[in-house]
């Protein structure tokens, strides 16, 4: 055995040329750890499932019974038809909201990041609560001419339903938010470009819709995925108002037959299905929008899913 | 007699208190390649930006077929123009830029069709007709349907060109198309370039590039400090340059 002065940075053993053979082969892998850690893990998740199966608190006849009931199915097209009009009135808000709060006018800037600032700051469920108690506020809404003629007037109550209180709590605020993503969508798209599209002989409208926002739907888009998928959670909040969506539909049924955690299960999984519908829409529609940049969205959606090992990581890191 | 297509009068340009343009005169006859030089900062790039209006002129005025740019007379006072008739006048300019500015999310030749189809409204079928023109010309037929991504510097930037022409401009304006291309890249662009004067465009051309001044420039500008500091026949001004800022900055780059 031959002493061989250890250099601080260098841990490998010495070899010699025998050992050729041996080095162009590539090292042995060791899944040990990898088995060990999924192995406690399915350990955990079957504990989790036996307790599902077996405690007869869940009542899962009753659950299944009720998700494809009548009652229940109501609610849940009252809460997509709420989710979409949210969210449709949500983005249009957020779309002009951003537009102003870029405006080289002062006073619009101002007045839109006010609103900005009023909207996020109060809480949703709240505001929810001011637009159905609207008529303690104003209990007509008249419209007609400041200090003129009027021309017509109606009883707040009447004119702002449930529904419509709901659309413009969750909608406002949702614009808010919107309002925000929107702007930073357009910030992201760089000034060469509406420059060269003036130089084309553009005009404002035209560049707007042709070049940046196409190009800003790339930064736009996968938060309001989320925003959509949260909305749809979001609107179970308009319960309070006893507006008849998919949570509200649910306690009205438990009320009456005190089933209450079969019914909330019912519900928490039409939630989780229509979740699930959306993720993939979102997955499509960011795929398009990528078109013609480097970094492309997996082409396939089994890409993203591998069991056990993942044969590619899901972020590549762009190499320097 | 010389065909007068651009005219530049004591033009001033200054952002807050910096002023990068302090008067600057310059006339451009049609069919010439004005080329103009100077070291950075001298305001060259910012003076084609003037001219179609992508900065707004602090002082003086440009004339452009005869007309004033983004100005009017109304009743007897100056008024400004409005976004129409800014953007009727850019119609007739084409520019490119020294970064390309390609539209990514579109393919070369929806890049080349956008603003034929949507600012002057004219049917697809002769639009694509003319892109596809255009990209033969720049050589780049077998192009025609891939995201400038897909390209390289210089592929993007005769691109970029034939886009500009798409729009059948009178005055081609150019802002360092070479100068972020790989040096190998140059050529391919220059050649374009070259292709194009000798078709007869006018052209303005700002750039480093003292060879394609030489070879194919009718008359060298040379700019610094916010000034015109000297002009004349690119020949003339670059092997006897009359002012000493010239001299100095020539004897550096040559």
């Amino acid at each position: 055995m031959t002493s061989v002065s250890k250099t601080p940075e260098s841990t490998g053993q010495p070899v010699d040329a025998k050992h050729h053979e041996l080095l162009m082969t590539r090292p042995r892998e060791s899944h040990r750890m990898m088995w060990l850690t999924a192995a406690v893990v399915l350990g955990a998740v079957a504990l989790v499932a036996y307790s599902l199966i077996t405690n007869p608190r869940y009542e899962w006849d009753v659950v299944f019974s009720w998700f494809l009931s009548e009652r229940l199915f109501s609610g849940l097209v009252n809460t997509l038809i709420l989710t979409v009009i949210s969210m449709v009135v949500g983005i249009v808000a957020g779309v002009l909201l951003a537009l102003a709060r870029l405006a080289p006018n002062y006073v619009v800037a101002s007045v839109a990041a006010f609103m900005i600032w009023f909207f996020r700051g109060v809480p949703v469920f709240v505001q929810l609560l001011f637009w159905g108690f609207i008529a303690a506020i104003y209990p007509r809404i008249e419209m007609g001419i400041p200090f003129g003629p009027e021309f017509f007037s109606i009883d707040a109550n009447t004119l702002i339903t449930p529904f419509l209180a709901a659309i413009l709590g969750l909608g406002l605020n949702e614009g808010a938010y919107m309002s925000e993503i929107v702007r930073a969508g357009l910030l992201s798209v760089h000034k060469g470009q509406t420059e060269a599209a003036k130089a084309l002989g553009m005009k404002r409208g035209l560049i707007l819709w042709r070049v940046v926002l196409p190009q800003a739907m790339k930064i736009i888009i996968p938060p309001t995925g989320n925003q959509t998928i949260s909305m749809l959670k979001t609107t179970s909040l308009v319960s309070v108002l006893a507006f008849p969506e998919l949570l509200y539909s649910a306690q009205m049924v438990y009320s009456s037959n005190f089933k209450t955690i079969p019914l909330l299960i019912a519900a928490s999984l039409w939630y989780l299905a229509v979740t699930s519908i959306l993720s993939l829409g979102q997955f499509y529609i960011e795929r398009h929008f990528n078109r013609g940049s480097g970094n492309r969205a997996p082409q396939k959606l089994s890409a993203r899913f591998n069991p056990l090992k993942r044969s590619q990581p899901i972020v590549q890191k762009v190499q320097p | 007699m010389n065909d007068v297509i651009a005219e530049a009068y004591e033009v001033q340009k200054h952002f807050g208190q910096l002023e990068v343009l302090k008067g600057i005169n310059l006339t451009v006859n049609r069919g010439e390649v004005t080329c103009i030089l100077g070291p950075s900062g001298s305001g060259k790039s910012t003076f084609l930006r003037c001219i179609n209006q992508l900065e707004t002129l602090t002082g003086g005025y440009i004339k452009v077929n005869g007309r004033p740019i983004g100005v009017k007379i109304k009743n007897g006072s100056l008024h400004k123009q409005n976004e129409t008739e800014i953007a009727t006048s850019r119609e007739h300019i084409g520019m490119v830029f020294q970064s390309f500015n390609l539209f990514p999310h579109m393919t070369v030749l929806e890049n080349i069709c956008e603003a034929p189809l949507r600012v002057r409204k004219e049917s697809r079928k002769a639009v694509t007709a003319r892109a596809n023109e255009l990209l033969a010309r720049v050589g780049l037929s077998e192009k025609a349907n891939v995201y400038p991504v897909a390209l390289s510097g210089g592929q993007q930037q005769r691109v970029a060109i034939a886009r500009a022409l798409a729009m059948e401009p009178q005055l081609m304006l150019f802002d360092e198309p070479t100068s972020a291309l790989d040096p190998e890249l140059v050529g391919e662009v220059l050649d374009v370039m070259r292709d194009l004067a000798k078709a007869g465009m006018t052209m303005i051309v700002v750039t480093h590039e003292i060879g394609f001044a030489r070879e194919v420039g009718d008359n060298l500008v040379f700019m610094d400090g916010g000034y015109v500091v000297e002009q004349g026949h690119p020949r003339e001004v670059l092997s006897n340059p009359q002012h000493e800022r010239t001299q100095q900055f020539l004897s550096k780059v040559l």
